[in-house]
């Protein structure tokens, strides 16, 4: 059996746990069990022929890169912004603190609208940008923008309690034994944030996978080269063929669920070092 | 239609024939009607008006209350809405492919749907133009124009699109009555005019956007109401258009679904505002907002507005809308071989 939690704060923990089997089971599991099953009424042969086609193929490419590279640009800016808004009084500050989860909250088909509007060949960003010869809005650097846009509070939110939670005499003690600025950063505070980072990557990216609004605008949806998976998707569901956009949903959903497992040991192992390091 | 309304709409078409079912058990009110009308994106306009001309008529002649809501969205995602349980009394869709779905996937409607209504169901018309920027700076004026070389031309996707399958299916017919028949000659026509497309939004209304306010592209594949739209109600003095020399006639059609409005106990009324759709009063309402009347009378009396083209039906050139969707938009279908050579 469980164990059974060491302090029972919550009353009954049959009842909990129940509770939250009911949640997960109604929420999650029954919806991914149905997903499962459509795409069993497709042969083997036909599975493969629609989630292995060299459009499929390059949707992939391009979905997965693009998440990658914003979920990569937000771990390191993401960073930068908590670490600013932790670690400095300004005047201000509370409306950043705010204008960070303006992403979550935004409907993502107005983000891709505005982003396509700042970023295409006459709007604020874009005509600079085009002028110096970066096409933004309608290439794949375009997804990888709206990508990294609606990935940013993930990054710092997991990072800034971590940040907060950090003592000051360890700095301290880092300092009074000789360390530079910037070993103090690299060997004692980057060692304890790297888990809430790594999270915090894991869940843009896992975001940015699944995103349609605000990419489908931005993206400009060339077969072949701006195409991103989700899109395939609702192509699919435009023919009727549910069965074959379940399939390309399942290609996406075990890569996912592939690349987020693997984060999560890589952050295991990182708390691990963390507390086993010598004190 | 944003999702917050869409859910919304779909929780009250629910919900509310549940509650009407609780109070009344033994059904048959006759006091309070609901329709509930689902349709696509650029017809809000036309329904808004057409619904409250229509409760006017049925409660002026019946003497009994009607209450008629309205859904709009994407084509093939109406469909999709009601395949997988909202319940419609109308559809009112892009295209007779999505409505065949209502048959082909729940069993909503007869397969014969078409035949019931007049004019293959569909009581107004449009076809497709082009909108070019004022002054028509490229000297486009017809189909050929659009496959010359650094010309740019906006469309959205066939694939998300059932307005852009008109498009696309509009051109296809040119091309194919141009060379006699030739359906290679059709396909390359077809093939370099995609070429020259930049950008595939995912809908009517993106591409329509990406014209007019990002100023991308020389000139736009549109449905007629929506060029007026764009031309007359959006950018006065900015654009024109265009007519070609021979277009698609777009018919979107319209049906009762009978599995539901038997279920409701709606079937009289949802018929009766379909019939009206084809009246005097419906035409007229239909023609103000952009589409080509059917009646006669009521096209005579608009017709300085809709210049005169030859028009081919869908069921001339492709033999209907389900053979041309398995032809030319499923899946390794011709658009799919025009973007993916290398996959032979």
């Amino acid at each position: 059996m469980a164990r059974r939690a060491q302090r029972r704060i919550l009353p009954g923990y049959g009842l909990s746990l129940g509770m939250t089997w009911l949640y997960l089971g109604l929420l999650v599991l029954i919806p991914l069990c149905g997903l499962f099953l459509k795409t069993f009424t497709l042969t083997w042969e036909q599975f493969w022929a629609t989630v292995a086609a060299p459009r499929a193929l390059a949707a992939y490419r391009l979905t997965f890169g693009a998440s990658f590279v914003a979920a990569s640009v937000n771990a390191v800016f993401g960073l930068l912004v908590a670490w600013v808004l932790v670690r400095y009084r300004f005047p201000g500050k509370g409306l950043v603190d705010a204008l960070v989860d303006l992403p979550f909250a935004l409907p993502t088909a107005v983000a891709g609208l505005t982003l396509t509007s700042l970023y295409s060949s006459n709007g604020w960003y874009g005509r600079y940008l085009e002028a110096a010869g970066i096409k933004v809005a309608f290439s794949s650097l375009g997804v990888a923008v709206a990508l990294t846009f609606i990935g940013l509070p993930f990054v710092v939110r997991t990072v800034q309690p971590v940040l907060e939670d950090i003592d000051a005499d360890v700095e301290e003690a880092a300092a009074t034994l000789g360390a530079t600025p910037w070993q103090t950063f690299t060997r004692v505070i980057f060692p304890s944030i790297l888990p809430a980072l790594l999270s915090g990557f894991a869940l843009a990216l896992a975001r940015a996978i699944g995103e349609y609004g605000s990419v489908v605008f931005i993206s400009g949806n060339m077969p072949m080269r701006t195409e991103i998976a989700p899109l395939l998707i609702i192509t699919r569901l435009e023919q009727y063929d549910y069965a074959g956009a379940t399939a390309i949903a399942i290609v996406m959903l075990v890569a996912s669920f592939v690349m987020l497992l693997a984060i999560n040991l890589l952050q295991r192992w990182s708390y691990r070092r963390l507390e086993t390091r010598p004190g | 239609m944003s999702p917050l309304r869409f859910t919304l709409l779909l929780l009250t078409a629910t919900l509310l024939p549940l509650l009407g079912g609780c109070s009344k058990p033994d059904g048959a009110s006759t006091e309070s009607v609901t329709l509930l009308n689902v349709s696509y994106d650029p017809t809000r306009e036309l329904y808004e008006e057409f619904n409250a001309a229509f409760v006017k008529h049925w409660e002026a002649t019946k003497g009994t209350k009607l209450t008629l809501k309205q859904s709009h969205g994407g084509s093939g995602k109406q469909a999709r809405a009601v395949i997988d349980g909202l319940e419609a009394d109308i559809v009112t869709l892009a295209l007779a492919y999505d409505v065949d779905m209502l048959h082909d996937k729940a069993g909503l409607i007869p397969k014969d749907w078409q035949a019931r209504l007049p004019n293959n169901s569909s009581p107004y018309t449009s076809t497709i133009v082009f909108v070019v920027r004022k002054g028509n700076p490229k000297g486009i004026r017809d189909w050929e124009d659009l496959i010359k070389p650094g010309i740019s031309v906006i469309t959205p996707n066939p694939k998300t699109s059932g307005g852009a399958r008109w498009n696309y299916l509009a051109a296809w017919g040119y091309a194919l009555h141009k060379a006699g028949g030739d359906e290679s000659k059709a396909r390359e026509f077809v093939t370099s005019l995609f070429r020259n497309v930049p950008v595939l939004d995912s809908g009517a209304r993106g591409s329509t956007t990406t014209f007019a306010e990002r100023g991308l592209g020389d000139v736009l594949i549109a449905w007629e109401n929506e060029a007026f739209l764009l031309t007359e109600e959006v950018g006065k003095d900015r654009f024109e258009i265009i007519v070609p020399s021979e277009s698609i006639l777009a018919e979107p059609p319209v049906t009762v679904v009978d599995k539901n409005v038997d279920k409701r106990g709606s079937r009289a009324v949802a018929e009766a505002y379909l019939q009206y759709l084809y009246s005097e009063a419906g035409q007229e309402i239909a023609a103000k907002h952009h589409y080509r009347p059917r009646s006669p009378a009521v096209a005579a009396k608009y017709a300085s507005r809709f210049p005169s083209v030859r028009l081919f039906t869908i069921d001339e050139v492709f033999g209907g809308w389900r053979l041309a969707q398995r032809t030319h938009f499923d899946d390794s279908g011709v658009f799919d071989l025009i973007y993916t050579p290398s996959a032979k």
